[in-house]
């Protein structure tokens, strides 16, 4: 089949993501301007298992993924025949639920012969600074989520390279088992933030700083720590005013990411520092991270929360990058559990 | 009319094309291989070979299961958004069904089934109608094979049994109902992607493209134990 390239940079792109548990899609025009960001979240299904049911969410991306996709094409007030490509998430993240999106998108490309953009689910979270402003090079990504925690590098355009990771937990992994031993709802992360706004940081959690130099974190030990603790006064008879424990946690994780991502841009220069992903909606974090950057030359973006959890719009602003790069998938496209970012 | 065939629900992937009741091309392989990468490209390669474009098809149609979770849902999201795209309807076929099919020259009870591991099968009964029609005699199920090995003995009439997992359950098939069991054809085994066109053709119900979903049989295992869960507190 001929596949149709308009040769244009303000392209109309429609995006889908279902790398996890929102079935979302959107329209993007030029990789900046959002036309339509439609998300239809499955929380409320998971809720009762206290976390994210592989299957469950497969089963429902594969029921709602038409009606999304036609619910941002009528909110952008556009059929298919104004589409100019189909950009979908491979990877990372849970398999089944990644299949419904690839595979519907791969279809609808193949229906009105349009390119197919395959985007990385880590490079959306950061591209969505882009519907914010433009990037200035070298930039600094910190990407905080339920299932991720690096530090990515971007010297030029369209390339990322991971210079610190998680080496356990995820920091939103964390907050989310931490939440948990404080009987606080799923998702536990904004239950947090919450409590820890009237808490005091008194008592000291560790912080895994890891070797000299290394970009890279840890939260295993923190999570056990917390756990632990609440375990043993509670052993004891005792009780610790859970915001406490909350400001003290979130105290904790705030430090060392704000800390390794300060050491970073400084020591690769860099003039913009971007805080993505879900756990940037965290309050704590924000405030810490526009703390860390006030005053310095480099300059920090942090998404509107609306962009911060996943959603397809920063899927269809990461596209745009594809698109002008003439990267285009297959017929053959999958999806990819632990795709690495590149 | 053409309708564009799609069955990915085991580890057969089958395509085909068919212009009302003539099949004009089919594409098949019997190979565990990933489908959600060589659907497409399948897809692509037959309707290429045929000189037929996607907006050229009026239908399209899908073996919904039950059969493997991902595999029905790769068949399923693939035909019902390409089906969107085109702004064509859908029709969701039982996997199990198409696979009855193959017993169309068999005057007896048809048992198609799918292994379900932990000894249990995804089947269902039915017999073939003087047109070819397929008759439902027992709904799809997931079941034990024991326990529907009993009741298929209390027919006491000849069983054709069709399925690629034949050879890893006939010593219980046969310890049950002795001769009235019936193996059948080694092709006949696999399920064919004409005889699904043929049978949306025939007897199918064209839905919008939204409305298809797969058939599982069954709740996912962590709503099964939430569901237990619930009984038990009720009971407590
Ligand atoms: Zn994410």
């Amino acid at each position: 089949m001929n596949i149709k390239n308009r040769q244009t940079d303000d392209e109309l792109i429609l995006a889908i993501e279902t790398s996890c548990d929102e079935t979302a899609a959107a329209v993007v025009r030029g990789g900046t301007e959002i036309l339509s960001n439609v998300i239809a979240s499955q929380i409320e299904s998971h809720k009762r298992f206290g976390g994210v049911v592989p299957e469950l969410a497969s089963r429902h991306h594969t029921e709602s993924i038409t009606w999304i996709v036609e619910e941002a094409l009528k909110e952008a007030e556009l059929t298919l025949v104004d589409i100019d490509a189909v950009a979908v998430t491979h990877g990372p993240g849970l398999v089944g639920a990644l299949l419904v999106g690839v595979n519907a998108a791969k279809a609808i490309a193949f229906a009105h012969g349009l390119p197919l953009l395959p985007v990385h689910h880590i490079s959306g979270h950061i591209q969505a600074a882009r519907l914010e402003r433009e990037w200035q090079y070298p930039a600094l990504a910190l990407v905080v989520s339920g299932g991720h925690t690096e530090l990515v590098l971007m010297e030029e355009e369209g390339r990322y390279q991971v210079i610190g990771e998680t080496r356990d937990d995820a920091a939103g992994e964390a907050y989310d088992k931490v939440a948990r031993s404080l009987q606080l709802p799923y998702p536990g992360g904004p239950h947090i933030d919450q409590l820890a706004k009237t808490g005091t940081a008194n008592i000291a959690f560790p912080i895994a700083w890891l070797e000299a130099g290394s970009y890279d974190f840890s939260f295993s030990g923190l999570k056990s720590a917390v756990i632990n603790t609440l375990h043993n006064t509670r052993q004891r008879g005792e009780s610790l005013a859970p915001e406490d424990v909350a400001a003290s946690f979130q105290k904790s994780v705030v430090e060392v990411l704000t800390t390794k991502t300060k050491r970073a841009a400084e020591a690769y220069q860099v003039k913009q520092v971007v805080l993505a992903g879900g756990v940037a909606a965290n309050q704590g974090l924000r405030n810490a991270m526009e703390a860390a950057f006030q005053g310095t030359d480099m300059e920090l973006t942090i998404p509107p929360l609306s962009l911060c959890t996943d959603n397809a719009a920063m899927i269809g602003a990461a596209a745009h990058i594809q698109w002008k790069q003439n990267q285009r998938a297959g017929w053959d496209l999958n999806g990819t559990a632990d795709l690495a970012l590149t | 009319m053409k309708i564009l065939a799609i069955d990915t629900s085991t580890h057969v992937l089958g395509i085909a094309l068919a212009d009302e009741e003539r099949i004009v091309g089919t594409y098949v392989t019997n190979f565990k291989k990933n489908h959600s990468l060589r659907l497409m490209p399948a897809i692509d390669y037959l309707l290429k070979e045929l000189n037929v474009k996607p907006e050229e098809l009026d239908a399209v149609a899908a073996a919904k299961g039950p059969g493997s979770y991902t595999g029905v849902r790769i068949g399923v999201t693939t035909a019902k958004s390409l089906a969107w795209a085109l702004g064509i309807p859908v029709y969701g076929i039982s996997s199990l069904q198409v696979l009855a099919r193959n017993g169309k020259h068999f005057g007896g009870f048809i048992c198609p089934f799918i292994d379900a591991r932990r000894g249990q099968v995804y089947t269902g009964l039915y017999k073939i109608g003087r047109d070819y029609s397929v008759e439902t005699v027992a709904e799809d199920r997931i079941m034990l094979l024991e326990e529907w090995l009993a009741f298929l003995q209390e027919k006491q009439e000849p069983v054709l049994f069709l399925s690629q997992d034949w050879e890893a359950h006939e010593d219980t098939v046969r310890r049950t109902l002795t001769d009235l069991a019936v193996q059948g054809e080694k092709a006949d085994m696999l399920p064919r992607p004409e005889e699904l066109a043929l049978l949306a053709y025939q007897q199918g119900e064209a839905i919008p493209a939204h409305l298809l979903v797969p058939e599982y049989t069954q709740p996912t295992e962590a709503e099964k134990k939430w569901l237990a869960e619930q009984e038990g507190k009720k009971d407590a």
